[in-house]
């Protein structure tokens, strides 16, 4: 019997689980092959000030790292986070509901409540776990979670790891979001699921309208404000608050790896029973609590960010400044107006996405390449975040570098 | 509405979006035979949504692989 058995397994024909990701590897091995630097591999190998590094042994404008605050070097930000770690040791060991809440966990809670006006901040390890946490635990069995097509990653894994009905609508769309609000089943419970700016075109909701409709149709609404927070809306709090409607926003979920440039994830509410997420919340309960440096750098830099009022004007400057230019060298744009502090360069295909994508690095400017399934409709982008550091000569460095490389590939 | 009459205006919606002229049977798969991607399938889907006022959530979705079961899943929605 036993001999029979080593028989079967020795004689079982082994299935490679990794053979499924071939096409992948083609994809990338051609790309390479054409002799292109490999666009998923670049090394930093010291970073200059926010938005200069060497990478890949060159001195590089970085215009991809949506550091737009440009927080990361504020010498309070690391003043504070040095002053933590030396106090508090190099790590929490341990999730939030044990022995991983630090002093400086509660104070960036408390930063965040300030920021945002609201009662409740809970704060997770990333902002992919904020949004998968809380939308995977917010809508359950028999829930409708009603979301636009093109939501980030972290959105449709909290909806793939919850039991709720996930019912997706066209981009932006008013009017096919209100159309299926109308059709969910009478006492279901409903989240509408929204961001602010959509980060791979740069574009912005109609939340005005979207949250109108949502709250009229009974369901709660939340707002993902990553890529706005710190720099749209009267107080940096985002478009929901720039659309005057952030009072009718259930849940704001946002991240500290953008603006408020360390890492980390949050969700602000002012509902009355939203503490008891910290226990039923699975991706905030099972993780470590990030170190005690990263969340004093944090507290400080949200802190200094409600008092950025003159570094925000100079960002939007930026952002008028590379859009007008770029419209002007005939590139085609994500976006008619400039509405975000990212600018999407739409190219004709991955090759000549990935040939202008090197062109610009051997020129010293670094974008970062996007392509499907992150990209909406198939299409290859250069996706180009602005800092509030980037001079206004480096703009038109910028610009300089882009019809350079747009004219030798033959774009523009 | 019988399953013949979905049958019937379900044909009439796909017809754009088989831009190949696929002959559809029962068996036919959206993802293999038809080749639709994920945003055909949104604009199909929203399509067959609006015309029976119903909704087919993605989970819904994920049990439809061909036309035969498509037919049945919006008949048993249309009719509840």
């Amino acid at each position: 019997m036993a001999t029979a058995m080593t028989e079967t397994l020795t004689a079982a024909e082994p299935v490679d689980l990794l053979a499924k990701f071939d096409p992948i590897i083609q994809t990338r091995e051609q790309l390479l092959a054409a002799g292109v630097e490999d666009p998923f591999n670049l090394v930093m190998e010291q970073v200059l000030s926010p938005p200069r590094a060497i990478c890949n042994g060159r001195d590089t404008i970085l215009l991809g790292t949506y550091n737009y605050m440009g927080m990361t070097f504020d010498p309070d930000v690391i003043a504070a986070g040095q002053a933590a770690m030396q106090d508090f040791g190099a790590g929490t060991t341990g999730s939030r509901v044990l022995n991983g809440t630090f002093r400086d966990h509660r104070d960036v809670e408390t930063a965040l409540r300030e920021f945002y006006a609201m009662d409740h901040a809970m704060v997770f390890s990333t902002g992919y776990q904020a949004n998968l946490g809380i939308i995977s635990t917010l809508a359950g069995k028999g829930d409708y979670i009603i979301l636009d097509i093109d939501s980030h990653a972290s959105i449709w894994d909290g909806c793939a790891m919850g039991n709720a009905e996930v019912v997706p609508f066209k981009h932006n769309d008013v009017e096919a979001l209100e159309k299926r609000l109308k059709r969910v089943p009478e006492g279901a419970g409903k989240l509408v699921v929204l961001e602010g700016v959509y980060s791979m075109m740069g574009d912005v909701a109609p939340l005005k309208e979207m949250v109108r409709i949502s709250k009229a149709h009974g369901a709660m609404v939340l707002v993902d404000e990553a890529h706005s927070m710190g720099f749209i809306g009267e107080h940096g709090r985002g478009v929901a608050e720039d659309q005057g409607v952030i009072d009718d926003v259930d849940f704001i979920i946002g991240t500290f790896s953008k603006s408020v440039g360390t890492v980390g994830g949050f969700c602000v509410s002012n509902h009355p029973k939203f503490e008891v997420l910290r226990l039923v919340c699975r991706p905030y309960v099972f993780t470590a609590a990030l170190p005690p440096s990263v969340m004093a750098s944090s507290a400080t830099s949200i802190r200094k960010l409600m008092h950025g009022g003159n570094k925000r004007a100079h960002l939007w400057e930026n952002s008028r400044t590379l859009h007008g230019g770029l419209r002007a060298l005939g590139f085609q744009l994500g976006t008619e107006t400039p509405q975000s502090a990212i600018i999407a360069v739409i190219m004709p295909d991955l090759e000549k996405g990935a040939m202008m994508w090197e062109a610009l690095l051997k020129e010293g400017l670094y974008v970062n390449l996007a392509r499907p399934p992150a990209t909406p409709a198939g299409m290859t982008l250069l996706r180009c975040s602005l800092c509030a550091e980037h001079s206004a000569e480096q703009v038109q460095t910028i610009l300089g570098m882009f019809e350079r490389a747009g004219k030798a590939i033959g774009i523009v | 509405m019988t399953p013949a009459d979905v049958d019937a205006k379900i044909r009439t919606l796909i017809e754009p979006f088989n831009k190949k002229g696929v002959a559809i049977e029962d068996a036919t798969t959206f993802a293999g035979d038809l080749e639709f991607d994920s945003l055909t399938v949104m604009d199909f889907v929203a399509e067959i949504e609006d015309e029976f006022d119903v909704i087919i959530s993605m989970n819904q979705q994920a049990e439809i692989e061909n036309w035969g079961q498509l037919v049945a899943a919006v008949h048993k929605l249309q009719d509840s």
